[in-house]
Protein backbone atom coordinates (compact mmCIF):
# COMPACT_ATOMS: atom_id res chain seq x y z
CA UNK A 1 0.00 0.00 0.00
CA UNK A 2 2.83 2.38 0.95
CA UNK A 3 4.25 1.57 -2.24
CA UNK A 4 1.47 2.57 -4.29
CA UNK A 5 0.91 6.03 -2.81
CA UNK A 6 4.97 6.05 -3.09
CA UNK A 7 4.20 5.75 -6.60
CA UNK A 8 1.62 8.13 -6.98
CA UNK A 9 3.89 10.41 -5.55
CA UNK A 10 6.46 9.83 -7.28
CA UNK A 11 4.31 10.03 -10.44
CA UNK A 12 3.24 13.50 -9.15
CA UNK A 13 6.41 15.06 -8.77
CA UNK A 14 7.74 13.91 -12.03
CA UNK A 15 4.71 15.48 -13.57
CA UNK A 16 5.56 18.42 -12.04
CA UNK A 17 8.95 18.41 -12.72
CA UNK A 18 8.17 17.36 -16.71
CA UNK A 19 5.57 20.36 -16.77
CA UNK A 20 7.86 23.21 -15.48
CA UNK A 21 10.37 21.76 -17.60
CA UNK A 22 8.39 22.12 -20.46
CA UNK A 23 7.04 25.60 -19.67
CA UNK A 24 10.81 26.46 -18.94
CA UNK A 25 11.60 25.12 -22.76
CA UNK A 26 7.76 26.93 -24.23
CA UNK A 27 9.12 30.13 -22.06
CA UNK A 28 12.55 30.63 -21.54
CA UNK A 29 14.19 33.83 -23.47
CA UNK A 30 14.99 33.11 -27.19
CA UNK A 31 17.86 35.13 -28.58
CA UNK A 32 18.62 34.57 -32.14
CA UNK A 33 21.81 32.21 -33.33
CA UNK A 34 24.82 34.22 -32.46
CA UNK A 35 25.77 34.08 -36.46
CA UNK A 36 22.50 35.39 -37.33
CA UNK A 37 24.07 38.56 -36.20
CA UNK A 38 27.60 38.16 -38.04
CA UNK A 39 29.04 39.12 -40.96
CA UNK A 40 26.52 42.19 -41.48
CA UNK A 41 29.49 45.28 -42.11
CA UNK A 42 29.85 49.17 -41.63
CA UNK A 43 26.46 50.42 -40.96
CA UNK A 44 24.57 52.95 -42.88
CA UNK A 45 24.50 55.44 -40.42
CA UNK A 46 22.01 57.67 -42.53
CA UNK A 47 19.46 54.82 -42.90
CA UNK A 48 20.08 53.90 -39.66
CA UNK A 49 18.91 57.93 -38.81
CA UNK A 50 15.66 57.37 -40.91
CA UNK A 51 14.92 54.16 -38.83
CA UNK A 52 15.42 56.23 -35.93
CA UNK A 53 12.84 58.77 -36.70
CA UNK A 54 10.47 56.00 -38.13
CA UNK A 55 10.42 54.32 -34.62
CA UNK A 56 10.92 57.49 -32.58
CA UNK A 57 13.20 56.42 -30.40
CA UNK A 58 13.01 60.04 -28.70
CA UNK A 59 9.34 59.97 -27.75
CA UNK A 60 10.24 57.50 -24.82
CA UNK A 61 13.94 57.71 -24.86
CA UNK A 62 14.98 61.19 -24.59
CA UNK A 63 13.96 63.52 -21.47
CA UNK A 64 10.35 65.21 -21.72
CA UNK A 65 10.04 68.23 -23.83
CA UNK A 66 13.43 67.83 -25.47
CA UNK A 67 13.61 69.94 -28.24
CA UNK A 68 16.19 70.24 -31.19
CA UNK A 69 19.51 68.36 -30.46
CA UNK A 70 18.56 67.48 -27.02
CA UNK A 71 16.60 64.84 -28.35
CA UNK A 72 19.24 62.87 -29.56
CA UNK A 73 20.50 62.20 -25.38
CA UNK A 74 18.76 59.51 -25.10
CA UNK A 75 19.34 59.33 -21.32
CA UNK A 76 15.85 57.78 -20.59
CA UNK A 77 14.10 58.41 -16.88
CA UNK A 78 10.49 59.13 -18.65
CA UNK A 79 7.72 57.45 -16.42
CA UNK A 80 5.63 55.22 -18.42
CA UNK A 81 2.28 54.69 -16.65
CA UNK A 82 0.46 51.72 -17.58
CA UNK A 83 -2.33 49.44 -16.10
CA UNK A 84 0.59 47.14 -15.27
CA UNK A 85 2.58 49.46 -13.31
CA UNK A 86 4.74 52.13 -14.02
CA UNK A 87 7.66 51.21 -16.29
CA UNK A 88 10.90 53.85 -16.07
CA UNK A 89 12.32 54.48 -19.59
CA UNK A 90 16.15 53.33 -19.50
CA UNK A 91 19.33 55.06 -20.89
CA UNK A 92 20.09 54.03 -24.49
CA UNK A 93 22.88 56.39 -25.19
CA UNK A 94 26.49 55.16 -26.12
CA UNK A 95 27.36 55.72 -22.40
CA UNK A 96 29.47 52.24 -21.39
CA UNK A 97 27.92 52.28 -18.16
CA UNK A 98 24.67 54.18 -18.04
CA UNK A 99 23.94 53.18 -21.71
CA UNK A 100 24.35 50.93 -24.43
CA UNK A 101 28.08 51.43 -25.10
CA UNK A 102 28.98 48.19 -24.47
CA UNK A 103 26.69 46.58 -26.10
CA UNK A 104 27.44 44.10 -29.13
CA UNK A 105 25.14 44.25 -32.12
CA UNK A 106 24.25 40.87 -31.13
CA UNK A 107 22.68 41.82 -27.97
CA UNK A 108 21.06 44.63 -29.27
CA UNK A 109 19.65 43.14 -32.08
CA UNK A 110 18.37 40.33 -29.48
CA UNK A 111 17.25 43.06 -27.68
CA UNK A 112 15.10 44.77 -30.61
CA UNK A 113 13.75 41.58 -32.31
CA UNK A 114 13.48 39.10 -29.61
CA UNK A 115 12.95 40.74 -26.60
CA UNK A 116 16.15 39.60 -24.71
CA UNK A 117 17.97 41.78 -22.89
CA UNK A 118 21.73 41.88 -22.18
CA UNK A 119 21.96 39.46 -19.41
CA UNK A 120 19.83 36.88 -21.32
CA UNK A 121 16.63 38.05 -19.78
CA UNK A 122 13.16 38.64 -20.68
CA UNK A 123 12.30 42.35 -21.49
CA UNK A 124 8.95 43.99 -20.73
CA UNK A 125 6.92 44.72 -23.80
CA UNK A 126 6.60 48.27 -23.06
CA UNK A 127 9.69 48.41 -25.38
CA UNK A 128 7.76 47.62 -28.77
CA UNK A 129 9.94 44.48 -29.98
CA UNK A 130 6.95 42.54 -30.78
CA UNK A 131 6.70 45.22 -33.34
CA UNK A 132 10.57 45.74 -34.09
CA UNK A 133 10.88 41.77 -34.66
CA UNK A 134 9.66 42.47 -38.47
CA UNK A 135 13.17 44.68 -39.12
CA UNK A 136 15.45 43.37 -41.41
CA UNK A 137 19.11 42.32 -39.13
CA UNK A 138 20.51 45.20 -42.31
CA UNK A 139 18.47 47.57 -40.46
CA UNK A 140 19.08 46.54 -37.00
CA UNK A 141 22.84 47.05 -38.00
CA UNK A 142 22.42 50.21 -39.22
CA UNK A 143 20.23 51.63 -36.31
CA UNK A 144 22.42 50.30 -33.99
CA UNK A 145 25.67 52.43 -35.58
CA UNK A 146 23.51 55.49 -35.98
CA UNK A 147 22.86 55.64 -32.52
CA UNK A 148 26.45 54.90 -31.37
CA UNK A 149 27.01 58.64 -32.98
CA UNK A 150 24.90 60.22 -30.38
CA UNK A 151 25.66 61.99 -27.20
CA UNK A 152 26.07 60.02 -24.51
CA UNK A 153 24.90 60.35 -20.83
CA UNK A 154 25.46 59.13 -17.32
CA UNK A 155 21.75 58.82 -16.11
CA UNK A 156 20.78 56.05 -14.82
CA UNK A 157 16.53 55.33 -14.72
CA UNK A 158 14.95 54.45 -11.44
CA UNK A 159 13.64 50.28 -11.58
CA UNK A 160 10.41 49.57 -12.90
CA UNK A 161 7.36 49.55 -10.36
CA UNK A 162 5.28 46.79 -10.72
CA UNK A 163 2.87 44.71 -9.26
CA UNK A 164 3.01 41.17 -8.70
CA UNK A 165 2.98 38.81 -10.42
CA UNK A 166 3.80 41.60 -13.41
CA UNK A 167 7.46 42.03 -11.23
CA UNK A 168 8.64 38.85 -11.98
CA UNK A 169 9.83 38.70 -15.60
CA UNK A 170 9.84 35.23 -15.82
CA UNK A 171 6.32 35.65 -16.57
CA UNK A 172 7.30 37.54 -19.25
CA UNK A 173 7.94 34.19 -20.85
CA UNK A 174 4.07 33.35 -20.90
CA UNK A 175 2.92 36.47 -22.68
CA UNK A 176 5.27 36.31 -25.59
CA UNK A 177 4.43 32.30 -25.70
CA UNK A 178 0.82 33.82 -26.46
CA UNK A 179 1.75 37.23 -28.14
CA UNK A 180 5.33 37.23 -29.47
CA UNK A 181 5.25 36.69 -33.08
CA UNK A 182 7.12 38.38 -36.23
CA UNK A 183 4.56 37.25 -38.46
CA UNK A 184 2.46 39.64 -41.06
CA UNK A 185 -0.35 41.50 -39.11
CA UNK A 186 -2.50 41.37 -41.66
CA UNK A 187 -2.65 39.63 -44.71
CA UNK A 188 -2.97 41.94 -48.32
CA UNK A 189 -4.05 41.01 -51.43
CA UNK A 190 -1.07 41.31 -54.39
CA UNK A 191 0.44 44.61 -52.59
CA UNK A 192 2.42 46.99 -54.65
CA UNK A 193 6.09 48.19 -53.69
CA UNK A 194 4.67 50.59 -52.12
CA UNK A 195 1.91 48.85 -49.83
CA UNK A 196 5.34 46.50 -48.78
CA UNK A 197 7.22 49.71 -47.94
CA UNK A 198 3.88 50.88 -45.76
CA UNK A 199 3.57 47.75 -44.03
CA UNK A 200 7.40 47.15 -43.17
CA UNK A 201 7.14 50.62 -42.02
CA UNK A 202 3.79 50.49 -39.89
CA UNK A 203 4.22 47.06 -38.50
CA UNK A 204 7.92 47.11 -37.68
CA UNK A 205 10.36 50.29 -36.79
CA UNK A 206 6.80 52.62 -36.72
CA UNK A 207 5.18 50.16 -34.47
CA UNK A 208 2.36 52.06 -35.02
CA UNK A 209 0.05 49.39 -33.95
CA UNK A 210 1.28 49.44 -30.41
CA UNK A 211 -0.99 52.37 -29.62
CA UNK A 212 -3.54 52.12 -32.47
CA UNK A 213 -4.14 48.69 -31.65
CA UNK A 214 -7.05 47.47 -28.91
CA UNK A 215 -5.45 45.20 -26.38
CA UNK A 216 -7.18 42.26 -23.95
CA UNK A 217 -6.26 42.25 -20.38
CA UNK A 218 -3.02 40.37 -20.40
CA UNK A 219 -2.00 43.27 -22.85
CA UNK A 220 -1.92 41.23 -26.00
CA UNK A 221 -3.65 42.50 -29.06
CA UNK A 222 -7.49 41.79 -29.97
CA UNK A 223 -7.40 39.74 -32.67
CA UNK A 224 -8.76 41.26 -36.00
CA UNK A 225 -9.21 44.51 -34.47
CA UNK A 226 -5.75 45.80 -36.27
CA UNK A 227 -5.59 49.24 -36.17
CA UNK A 228 -8.99 49.78 -35.12
CA UNK A 229 -8.10 52.12 -32.05
CA UNK A 230 -9.51 52.03 -28.81
CA UNK A 231 -9.14 53.61 -24.96
CA UNK A 232 -6.40 55.70 -24.80
CA UNK A 233 -3.73 53.26 -22.34
CA UNK A 234 -2.44 56.37 -21.03
CA UNK A 235 -5.40 57.87 -19.81
CA UNK A 236 -8.12 60.10 -21.02
CA UNK A 237 -9.59 60.08 -24.39
CA UNK A 238 -9.71 57.21 -27.13
CA UNK A 239 -6.66 56.24 -29.73
CA UNK A 240 -8.47 57.03 -33.44
CA UNK A 241 -9.59 53.76 -35.59
CA UNK A 242 -7.09 54.46 -38.54
CA UNK A 243 -8.42 51.46 -40.85
CA UNK A 244 -10.02 52.94 -44.10
CA UNK A 245 -13.52 52.23 -42.00
CA UNK A 246 -12.55 53.96 -39.37
CA UNK A 247 -14.58 57.86 -39.09
CA UNK A 248 -10.85 59.37 -37.74
CA UNK A 249 -9.30 59.07 -41.47
CA UNK A 250 -11.60 56.95 -43.43
CA UNK A 251 -12.44 59.78 -45.72
CA UNK A 252 -9.11 61.06 -46.33
CA UNK A 253 -6.96 60.40 -49.47
CA UNK A 254 -3.49 59.10 -49.54
CA UNK A 255 -1.88 62.13 -50.41
CA UNK A 256 -4.36 63.91 -47.25
CA UNK A 257 -2.66 60.83 -44.74
CA UNK A 258 1.20 61.07 -46.12
CA UNK A 259 0.73 65.63 -45.93
CA UNK A 260 -0.74 65.07 -42.16
CA UNK A 261 2.26 62.54 -41.08
CA UNK A 262 4.16 65.67 -42.78
CA UNK A 263 2.67 69.10 -41.47
CA UNK A 264 0.58 67.57 -38.59
CA UNK A 265 -2.22 69.34 -40.12
CA UNK A 266 -5.89 67.34 -41.50
CA UNK A 267 -7.27 68.25 -44.47
CA UNK A 268 -9.69 70.31 -42.49
CA UNK A 269 -6.71 71.88 -41.25
CA UNK A 270 -7.13 70.71 -37.65
CA UNK A 271 -3.84 69.52 -35.89
CA UNK A 272 -2.56 66.12 -34.16
CA UNK A 273 -3.03 66.29 -30.81
CA UNK A 274 -1.63 64.39 -27.58
CA UNK A 275 0.93 62.14 -28.19
CA UNK A 276 0.62 62.10 -31.99
CA UNK A 277 2.36 65.47 -32.02
CA UNK A 278 5.75 63.88 -31.41
CA UNK A 279 5.19 60.47 -33.27
CA UNK A 280 4.06 63.19 -35.86
CA UNK A 281 7.21 65.35 -35.62
CA UNK A 282 9.45 62.64 -35.86
CA UNK A 283 7.81 61.00 -38.95
CA UNK A 284 8.29 64.60 -40.67
CA UNK A 285 11.86 63.51 -40.82
CA UNK A 286 11.39 60.40 -43.64
CA UNK A 287 11.34 61.21 -46.98
CA UNK A 288 8.02 61.80 -49.20
CA UNK A 289 8.26 58.54 -50.25
CA UNK A 290 7.94 56.52 -46.70
CA UNK A 291 5.09 58.92 -45.91
CA UNK A 292 3.43 58.03 -49.29
CA UNK A 293 3.93 54.28 -48.28
CA UNK A 294 2.97 54.86 -44.86
CA UNK A 295 -0.49 56.22 -46.52
CA UNK A 296 -0.89 53.29 -48.98
CA UNK A 297 -0.90 50.58 -46.37
CA UNK A 298 -3.26 52.28 -44.20
CA UNK A 299 -5.54 52.27 -47.33
CA UNK A 300 -4.79 48.40 -47.52
CA UNK A 301 -5.68 47.21 -44.63
CA UNK A 302 -9.19 45.35 -43.51
CA UNK A 303 -11.38 48.23 -42.64
CA UNK A 304 -12.76 47.92 -38.69
CA UNK B 1 -55.87 70.39 -36.01
CA UNK B 2 -55.02 73.19 -33.43
CA UNK B 3 -53.84 71.29 -31.21
CA UNK B 4 -50.79 69.62 -34.03
CA UNK B 5 -50.27 73.07 -35.12
CA UNK B 6 -49.86 74.47 -31.64
CA UNK B 7 -47.69 71.01 -30.99
CA UNK B 8 -45.62 71.84 -33.73
CA UNK B 9 -45.11 75.34 -32.62
CA UNK B 10 -44.18 74.36 -29.11
CA UNK B 11 -42.16 71.73 -30.52
CA UNK B 12 -40.09 74.42 -32.69
CA UNK B 13 -39.55 76.59 -30.27
CA UNK B 14 -37.98 74.29 -27.88
CA UNK B 15 -35.81 73.15 -30.67
CA UNK B 16 -34.64 76.61 -31.21
CA UNK B 17 -34.00 77.61 -27.69
CA UNK B 18 -31.84 74.04 -27.43
CA UNK B 19 -29.98 75.46 -30.15
CA UNK B 20 -29.55 78.69 -28.83
CA UNK B 21 -28.66 77.05 -24.98
CA UNK B 22 -26.31 75.05 -26.45
CA UNK B 23 -24.39 77.86 -28.81
CA UNK B 24 -24.25 79.54 -25.58
CA UNK B 25 -22.44 77.14 -23.93
CA UNK B 26 -18.26 77.63 -22.98
CA UNK B 27 -17.66 74.47 -25.06
CA UNK B 28 -19.98 75.27 -27.84
CA UNK B 29 -18.37 78.79 -28.65
CA UNK B 30 -14.61 77.41 -28.01
CA UNK B 31 -15.21 74.89 -30.17
CA UNK B 32 -16.64 77.34 -32.85
CA UNK B 33 -12.84 80.02 -32.34
CA UNK B 34 -11.01 76.61 -32.87
CA UNK B 35 -13.56 76.05 -36.28
CA UNK B 36 -12.56 79.78 -37.28
CA UNK B 37 -8.63 79.43 -36.21
CA UNK B 38 -8.29 75.97 -38.32
CA UNK B 39 -10.36 77.36 -41.34
CA UNK B 40 -8.07 80.63 -41.59
CA UNK B 41 -5.26 77.73 -41.34
CA UNK B 42 -6.72 76.18 -44.09
CA UNK B 43 -6.82 79.38 -46.07
CA UNK B 44 -3.05 79.97 -45.45
CA UNK B 45 -2.43 76.74 -46.14
CA UNK B 46 -4.32 76.72 -49.59
CA UNK B 47 -1.75 79.26 -50.79
CA UNK B 48 1.60 78.01 -49.09
CA UNK B 49 0.47 74.63 -51.18
CA UNK B 50 0.22 76.24 -54.36
CA UNK B 51 -3.86 75.55 -54.34
CA UNK B 52 -4.86 78.91 -54.42
CA UNK B 53 -3.05 82.07 -55.73
CA UNK B 54 -1.34 84.63 -53.25
CA UNK B 55 -3.89 86.93 -51.91
CA UNK B 56 -2.71 89.60 -49.48
CA UNK B 57 -6.16 90.07 -48.57
CA UNK B 58 -7.27 86.61 -47.94
CA UNK B 59 -3.46 86.23 -46.11
CA UNK B 60 -4.09 89.59 -43.59
CA UNK B 61 -8.35 88.46 -42.80
CA UNK B 62 -6.72 84.85 -42.20
CA UNK B 63 -4.10 85.85 -39.98
CA UNK B 64 -6.34 88.55 -37.92
CA UNK B 65 -8.41 86.03 -37.30
CA UNK B 66 -6.26 83.82 -35.76
CA UNK B 67 -4.88 86.47 -34.18
CA UNK B 68 -8.18 87.38 -32.56
CA UNK B 69 -9.51 83.75 -31.96
CA UNK B 70 -6.54 82.74 -30.06
CA UNK B 71 -7.07 85.68 -27.70
CA UNK B 72 -10.09 84.87 -26.84
CA UNK B 73 -10.34 81.33 -26.75
CA UNK B 74 -8.80 80.71 -23.35
CA UNK B 75 -11.80 82.31 -21.61
CA UNK B 76 -14.13 80.11 -22.53
CA UNK B 77 -12.98 77.18 -20.24
CA UNK B 78 -14.72 78.03 -16.68
CA UNK B 79 -15.34 75.76 -14.03
CA UNK B 80 -18.18 73.81 -14.96
CA UNK B 81 -17.44 73.16 -18.17
CA UNK B 82 -14.72 70.58 -17.67
CA UNK B 83 -16.95 67.54 -19.87
CA UNK B 84 -19.93 67.33 -22.14
CA UNK B 85 -20.73 68.26 -25.86
CA UNK B 86 -17.89 66.09 -27.18
CA UNK B 87 -14.91 68.17 -25.82
CA UNK B 88 -11.98 67.19 -26.41
CA UNK B 89 -10.55 69.56 -23.36
CA UNK B 90 -8.05 67.70 -21.54
CA UNK B 91 -8.62 67.96 -17.96
CA UNK B 92 -4.68 69.59 -17.38
CA UNK B 93 -6.42 72.74 -18.47
CA UNK B 94 -8.12 73.57 -15.41
CA UNK B 95 -4.70 72.30 -13.36
CA UNK B 96 -2.10 74.44 -15.38
CA UNK B 97 -4.65 77.36 -16.61
CA UNK B 98 -2.00 79.67 -16.36
CA UNK B 99 0.51 77.84 -19.13
CA UNK B 100 -2.60 76.88 -20.79
CA UNK B 101 -3.87 80.73 -21.21
CA UNK B 102 0.27 81.59 -22.44
CA UNK B 103 0.03 78.61 -25.19
CA UNK B 104 -3.23 80.13 -26.65
CA UNK B 105 -1.73 84.03 -26.48
CA UNK B 106 1.65 82.51 -27.86
CA UNK B 107 -0.55 81.56 -30.94
CA UNK B 108 -1.92 84.64 -30.99
CA UNK B 109 1.07 87.00 -30.78
CA UNK B 110 2.84 84.98 -33.20
CA UNK B 111 0.10 85.63 -35.56
CA UNK B 112 0.44 89.46 -35.19
CA UNK B 113 4.16 89.63 -35.53
CA UNK B 114 3.75 87.27 -38.76
CA UNK B 115 1.03 89.89 -39.55
CA UNK B 116 3.36 93.17 -38.91
CA UNK B 117 6.19 91.46 -41.51
CA UNK B 118 3.11 90.62 -43.67
CA UNK B 119 4.13 87.09 -45.51
CA UNK B 120 4.76 88.48 -49.20
CA UNK B 121 4.79 85.47 -51.60
CA UNK B 122 3.73 81.88 -51.30
CA UNK B 123 6.83 80.79 -49.90
CA UNK B 124 6.79 82.98 -46.59
CA UNK B 125 3.18 81.87 -46.27
CA UNK B 126 4.50 78.36 -45.76
CA UNK B 127 7.10 79.19 -43.60
CA UNK B 128 4.61 81.43 -41.59
CA UNK B 129 2.13 77.93 -41.58
CA UNK B 130 4.94 76.33 -39.62
CA UNK B 131 5.55 79.09 -37.06
CA UNK B 132 2.05 78.98 -36.25
CA UNK B 133 1.35 75.19 -36.62
CA UNK B 134 4.21 74.59 -34.35
CA UNK B 135 2.22 76.52 -31.46
CA UNK B 136 -0.96 74.64 -32.49
CA UNK B 137 1.08 70.86 -31.68
CA UNK B 138 2.75 72.41 -28.61
CA UNK B 139 -0.95 73.42 -27.57
CA UNK B 140 -2.66 70.22 -28.15
CA UNK B 141 0.06 68.23 -27.38
CA UNK B 142 -0.80 68.76 -23.05
CA UNK B 143 -4.16 69.79 -23.43
CA UNK B 144 -6.26 68.31 -26.17
CA UNK B 145 -7.34 64.69 -25.51
CA UNK B 146 -6.94 62.16 -27.89
CA UNK B 147 -10.70 61.39 -29.95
Amino acid sequence: MASTWAKIALAGVFAVVAGGAAAYALTRPAPHPADYWAGLGAPDVANGEHLFWAGGCVSCHAPKDAKGEDQKVLSGGRALPTAFGTFHVPNISPDPEAGIGRWTLAQFGDAMTRGVGPQGEHLYPSFPYSSYARMTRADVNDLFGYLKTLPASQNVAPPHELGFPFNLRVTLGGWKLLFFSADPRVALDNPSDAVKRGQYLVEGPGHCGECHTPRNALGGFESGQWLAGGPNPEGEGRIPNITPGGKAIGSWSEGDIANYLETGFTPEFDSAGGSMVEVQQNLSHLPKSDLAAIAAYLKAVPSR
Amino acid sequence: MKFKIMTAGLLALCLGAGVVFAAGEPQAERQALMKKIGGSMGELGAIAKGQKPYDAATVKTALTTISASAKDFPNHFPAGSETGMETAASPAIWQNMDDFKAKSMKLSSDADTVLASMPADQAAVGQAMQTLGADCGTCHQAYRLKR
